[in-house]
């Protein structure tokens, strides 16, 4: 509210200078003090945890960047919209966060289907967009304006697949995808393409529509395969009755899942019917990273809760942003762009964060099995080439990373420990 | 042999759930010609107050037996009053005005009850594990199938509540007074009828219906979603979908429907595809108007020009 009166008081002010005083220099408009930052996401609606968590972690973020000082003594501020978890109403947020609210950049979305639509108003405005947590490869094809501070659905398809190979010895493997999901359906395309190459098995997937309350028959069909494990790459919000009439059936093998599992809520809902099931994450708060356990820690005093791979995703897409707009020429969208573009070797929360040609971030995700309730960490799985030893930045003539934070080790080592060595025939992107 | 059985236990139970829900959409259309479109949130309410009794009351584990009748009472008392409520303020002032405007206050209440349900004070937007209140112990193994202690409750307490609303409807005066505003509102209150009196208790009964089957829901299918989930909509359309194809205005009717849903829905998700499941029912829905536009147990009226 402050900034729009700020905006309407600015021409009136001008005007008053022009007229009354002697002609003061610069036409410049009032600066501002502070810098706008836009932000949509599910805040109400069906996903609303998501939104909320990567709300209370960017917010987190802000307040550490606004107490040290801001951009150059400038405060930075974030106008939210809530985008209700549907796809229209994130098109109209970030028209507004761009046309009303005239922001530098736009952060947002978790679900992949409403990053693509806020991404591409984004990018038709030359605005700068980060996803915090939208997996689809299809995010950032939208233009050189979108980036994002996680992996893609393809490199988490491949860590579920070597894992259950390498790890869980599996061989024949089910798969229960939510087909109404553009999310699930890309993992399940991706692990079931993984798994194979590898020389095993995936049974013809089954389907659920997201909000169902009856699996038995899909799990009934499963059952018959007698499978090693079972791939559920859904929502923590289908998960809970999947596993748990899974179990009533007789099913007790493994589930193995995707960060849409990540919520505080899925162990409460299934209880002892999720115990000893995998998914694959962003990050482990039980990492000791020194990065991880500040963090963590802060979180916890401010919110009460554990954080999860979306606030500490909401959180480092702040920091990324941050730290391209300290080393961007000028605020302007193309400069802005260019510098989150460039960033290479941040050390974030979620791992070390380097962006690639496709602006899709390059970094490690883990496995984490449920135990007492509690996602535990397992182990840490790299993406192909990038096994500890050549964790150093791939890019070597990208921008220098700008050292706010403490140096990390630029390998994680304390993550690391369980990581197989590498043994991958397949090509990935 | 094993599939039939079981296919046909879970369309059973399921059917039951529908039906239940169906009665509200049905009654209300019955005696004042407008679809409801808030019965399926005082469905979603039926659960999730279950919950909220239930967690209150500190029943998370190991609940004593007389848990689940309290909470299933409790349930239904608190809905009916919100239904009671809901015809008073928002109907009640509407009933000389055009239908549409009342269909669209419907629709307003539906998404009233759900933001006020995402509440962080109220429900909130987490989706949570109803608590087990209801022994869940496998009574018994019959070819293959094993049958569960919920299921048969489910059944047995959805056809208890059907029975009860029958015998209530076809045998009692209040039943006969119904059915006579049902048939004619205005005639009805010549005849002496208070017709307020009896569309609030048609509203009280409707949502208590609602109200037990969300209870028996988040019995069966224990992860509850959050107040605004389109499942909730999603399973109020199937009933509202049943109530038609059994006749809406006909209270054997919508209990037909019901069972004939859910035994469609699951005989398709398990012989043919799951995908589909939703495909089936309003498959159902097109073929039964095109073939008895009335409904399966409807009477067709005609229209007196």
């Amino acid at each position: 509210m402050s900034s729009r009166l700020l905006r309407l008081a600015a021409p009136l002010f001008t005007l008053a200078m022009a007229l009354g005083c002697s002609g003061g220099g610069s036409d410049a408009p009032a600066a501002s003090d502070t810098i706008l930052i836009g932000e949509y996401g599910s805040l109400t609606g069906k996903e609303a945890t998501f939104g909320q968590s990567t709300d209370n972690g960017l917010k987190l973020a802000l307040d550490e960047i606004n107490a040290a000082g801001g951009l150059n003594g400038k405060k930075l501020e974030v106008r939210v919209y809530d985008d209700q978890g549907k796809t229209q109403e994130a098109g109209t947020a970030v028209t507004r966060l761009i046309q009303d609210d005239k922001v530098v950049a736009v952060i947002g979305e978790v679900a992949s289907s409403l990053s693509i639509a806020g991404g591409r108003v984004a990018q038709q405005y030359g605005v700068p967009m980060i996803s915090p947590s939208s997996t689809n490869a299809a995010v950032t094809k939208i233009g050189d304006m979108v980036s994002r501070v996680c992996f893609i659905d393809g490199f988490q398809g491949y860590v579920m697949a070597k894992f259950a190979h390498d790890d869980l010895h599996a061989t024949k493997i089910a798969v229960l995808y939510d087909q109404a999901s553009a999310y699930s359906k890309g993992l399940q395309d991706d692990f079931g393409r993984e798994f194979t190459s590898m020389g095993g098995t995936v049974f013809p997937a089954q389907a659920y529509t997201g909000g169902d309350a009856d699996y038995s028959a899909q799990l009934t069909s499963i059952r018959e395969t007698a499978p090693d494990a079972i791939y559920v790459p859904g929502y923590y919000t289908d998960v809970g009755n999947i596993a748990l009439q899974a179990r009533k059936l007789g099913l007790t093998v493994p589930l193995l899942g995707g960060d849409g599992w990540d919520s505080e809520q899925l162990g409460k809902i299934a209880g002892d019917a999720i115990e000893g099931s995998y998914y694959s994450n962003h990050y482990s708060f039980q990492d000791t990273r020194p990065e991880v356990t500040t963090f963590v820690e802060t979180y916890k005093q401010r919110y009460n809760a554990v954080p999860d791979g979306l606030a500490a995703l909401g959180y480092d897409s702040m920091r990324v942003l941050f730290d391209a707009m300290k080393r961007a020429p000028s605020l302007s969208g193309k400069d802005l762009a260019a510098a989150i573009a460039a960033t290479n070797g941040f050390p974030g929360v979620t791992g070390i964060i380097t962006m690639d040609a496709n602006r899709d971030a390059s970094k490690p995700a883990v496995i984490v099995q449920m135990k007492g309730n509690q996602p535990t960490f397992v182990t840490t799985v790299y993406p192909k080439g990038q096994e500890p030893a050549a964790a150093a930045p791939v890019d070597p003539a990208a921008a220098p990373v700008d050292g706010a934070a403490p140096a990390a080790a630029p390998a994680d080592p304390a993550a690391a420990p369980a990581t197989p060595p590498p043994a991958t025939p397949a090509a990935k992107p | 042999m094993t599939k039939l059985l079981q296919t046909l236990m879970d369309g059973v139970s399921v059917g039951s759930l529908y039906a239940l829900i169906a009665l509200g959409y049905t009654m209300v259309y019955g005696i004042l010609k407008f679809i409801n479109f808030a019965h399926s949130d005082i469905f979603m309410l039926g659960a999730w107050v279950s919950f909220t009794l239930a967690t209150l009351m500190g029943w998370t584990s190991d609940a004593p037996w007389i848990a689940g009748p309290a909470v299933i009472c409790g349930s239904m008392l608190i809905c009916g009053t919100i239904g009671f409520v809901i015809e008073r303020l928002a109907y009640r002032p509407l009933r000389a005005a055009p239908r549409i405007n009342v269909l669209i206050t419907a629709i307003g209440v539906s998404l009233f009850l759900e933001n006020v349900g995402q509440l962080e004070y109220v429900f909130g937007t987490r989706p949570q594990r109803m608590p087990s209140l209801l022994p869940d112990t496998v009574l018994a193994s019959v070819a293959g199938v094993s049958i569960r202690l919920v299921d048969v409750l489910v059944i047995g307490i959805a056809f208890s509540l059907m029975g009860a609303l029958e015998y209530l409807v076809f045998s009692t005066k209040l039943g006969r007074a119904m059915r006579a505003v049902s048939h004619d509102l205005k005639t009805a209150s010549l005849m002496g009828i208070d017709v307020d009196r009896v569309i609030s208790i048609t509203f009280i009964i409707g949502s208590s219906l609602a109200a037990a089957a969300g209870f028996l829901t988040a019995a069966k299918y224990p992860s509850i979603n959050q107040p605004a989930h389109s499942n909730w909509i999603l399973f109020g359309l199937k009933a509202f979908v049943a109530a038609v194809v059994g006749g809406i205005g006909n209270v054997r009717g919508a209990m037909a429907g019901g069972l004939m849903i859910g035994l469609v829905e699951m005989f398709g998700a398990a012989f043919f595809s799951p995908n589909l499941r939703d495909v089936y029912v309003f498959t159902l829905l097109i073929v039964v108007l095109l073939i008895k536009p009335d409904g399966l147990l409807g009477r067709a009226t005609v229209e007196k020009v």
